[in-house]
């Protein structure tokens, strides 16, 4: 990809103010579904999504359930109106693909053994989408899952990095990534220190993609004690709930 | 919706038992060491009817591309650049295990990652596929079918596209016009089984993997892609071990490629 125009100003300051390893502003809202089992509304900069948890429940069709572990569903779908030009609302090969890598980001995190010939769905709505929508959608879903109370060997953190002028930056706005010169998004899980998303769109030589990598990875765990206090926030109050 | 499944190739514990104390000597049940990828066989123009084609074997795997140039209206946004689109279909000759039907998500996501690293290499340079500015370019169609399948659809599929791009031609107003071509992308998929790290999986190999790593290289040795697959994860350090890997092995298979596809005469 070839940049047109310089996304970041003699100051350091990227097209949104930010500066290179600054996170949008993240705010996430636990269990704003009330009839899912668990949930999670996340808004990432411009960003809206709502990730909704049912399960574990029964499989349907039956013939789809694993006598040994539970089947794991996922859907990430862009609701019409969340992007500038209307967005069909059948679901797009983009959409299907994304569907998989995040229910492969998360699948890891589950203990799926747990529930024998069961069904987890994981529902991800973009409302508005703003750029880093499959991060957020993973960083959301992960919270509505613990919110469910599923059983979970670690939470599963996501952000991207990039490359904007040359320089590696975190959390990648809808500008970056469409004139930007590379985008990569990771999902981690920050306790157990392992990569379970992947993805990259853009040239990066061995030392920038070391570099994107270690970035992003920082962003993660950043995103992760957003993702904690939140958490917190709904069952326990504050830190000190979680104390006493 | 995406669901997680099993896999149709189901290998015995006894096979997988087996594979694995192979594999942990470094080497595996079918002879090759752990870094080693099957030989690649391509043959241009088997279809005459295209404008180019390529027929690849990679190993037993098989796949049909086939280049068909339209002329067309530009994207929207994209008035000046001609169009790329790229499309695969694993037909059902070529396993018991295919059904026809809609592509399902493996097989979307496998056009959309060879998509990905051609794209993104911009190995074909879409500015000087413009006839009228804003008005008429062209597009062109990279459809593959694949007829064979023994594992690693995703690389044997990109290196068909490479190929059949690479020696695509265009007859207009009397002149042939040869495509506009930047660098050759070289995608190098690794699995991961167990502990150990395998690159170029049989399909024997990919029913046992736990997770994947697709890595797109440019001709300047630089990572232009990338797609990790499967419910399992990596460390830091294998990621960083597979992208130097993914970088030599693609230097090797990119001359290989530009050997097969040029026959010495360019580049």
């Amino acid at each position: 990809m070839v940049q047109n125009r310089s996304l970041i100003d003699e100051s350091g300051k990227r097209s949104d103010g930010r500066i290179i390893d600054e996170l949008r502003e993240v705010k996430i809202n636990v269990g704003i579904i009330k009839n899912a089992d668990g949930s999670a509304l996340i808004e990432f900069g411009k960003n809206k999504i709502i990730a909704a948890v049912y399960g574990p429940r029964e499989v349907h069709p039956k013939h789809m359930a694993l006598s040994d572990r539970c089947v794991v569903r996922c859907r990430y779908h862009m609701s019409p109106f969340s992007t500038d030009t209307r967005k069909s609302p059948a679901p797009s090969r983009r959409e299907t693909e994304i569907s998989k890598v995040i229910r492969e980001a998360l699948e890891p995190a589950l203990i799926l053994e747990d529930y024998p010939r069961a069904a987890i769905d994981i529902f991800i709505e973009v409302l508005q989408a703003d750029g880093g929508s499959r991060c957020a959608g993973i960083t959301a879903a992960s919270v509505a899952l613990a919110d469910a109370g599923i059983n979970m060997r670690d939470m599963v953190s996501a952000c991207a990095a990039g490359k904007v002028d040359d320089k590696i930056v975190i959390d990648i706005n809808d500008t970056e990534d469409k004139e930007g010169g590379a985008d990569m998004p990771v999902a981690y899980m920050p306790n157990l220190k392992k990569i379970t998303l992947l993805q990259l769109d853009g040239e990066l030589n061995s030392n920038e993609f070391n570099t994107c990598l270690e970035e992003a990875i920082r962003g993660c765990l950043k995103v992760f004690e957003i993702q904690r206090s939140s958490l917190i926030e709904k069952y326990f109050g504050d830190e000190k709930g979680l104390n006493e | 919706m995406s669901l997680s499944k099993k896999s149709t190739i189901i290998v015995e514990n006894l096979r997988k038992k087996q594979m694995m104390e192979s594999i942990s000597t470094g080497k595996r049940l079918d002879e090759r060491s752990l870094d080693e990828t099957r030989p690649i066989e391509i043959e241009l123009d088997v279809i005459k009817k295209a404008s180019g084609s390529a027929w690849v074997k990679l190993g037993k795997t098989e796949v049909v591309a086939g280049v068909k140039v339209e002329t067309g209206e530009p994207f929207e946004g994209l008035e000046n650049s001609g169009a790329l689109i790229i499309t695969a279909e694993v037909l059902p000759i070529a396993s018991p295990h295919i059904e026809p039907g809609p592509p399902d998500e493996e097989t979307i996501e496998l056009a959309r990652v060879v998509d990905r690293g051609v794209r993104q290499s911009e190995m074909l340079e879409l500015s000087k596929l413009v006839l009228v500015p804003g008005k008429i370019v062209y597009t062109i169609f990279v459809d593959c079918s694949i007829i064979n399948v023994d594992g690693n659809l995703l690389d044997a599929t990109s290196y068909a596209v490479v190929a059949a791009l690479a020696s695509y031609k265009v007859v207009d107003t009397g002149r042939t016009q040869e495509p506009p071509i930047t660098t050759i992308p070289v995608s190098v998929t690794t699995v991961k089984i167990g502990d150990y790290l395998l690159l170029d999986p049989n399909i024997e190999e990919e029913a046992c993997m736990d997770a994947r790593l697709t890595i797109t290289t440019n001709s300047k040795g630089s990572i232009v892609a990338m797609q990790k697959g499967l419910k399992g994860y990596f460390t830091v350090d294998e990621v960083k071990s597979i992208a130097v890997k993914a970088i030599s092995k693609g230097e090797e298979i990119g001359a290989k490629l530009k050997e097969l596809i040029y026959h010495g005469k360019k580049e």
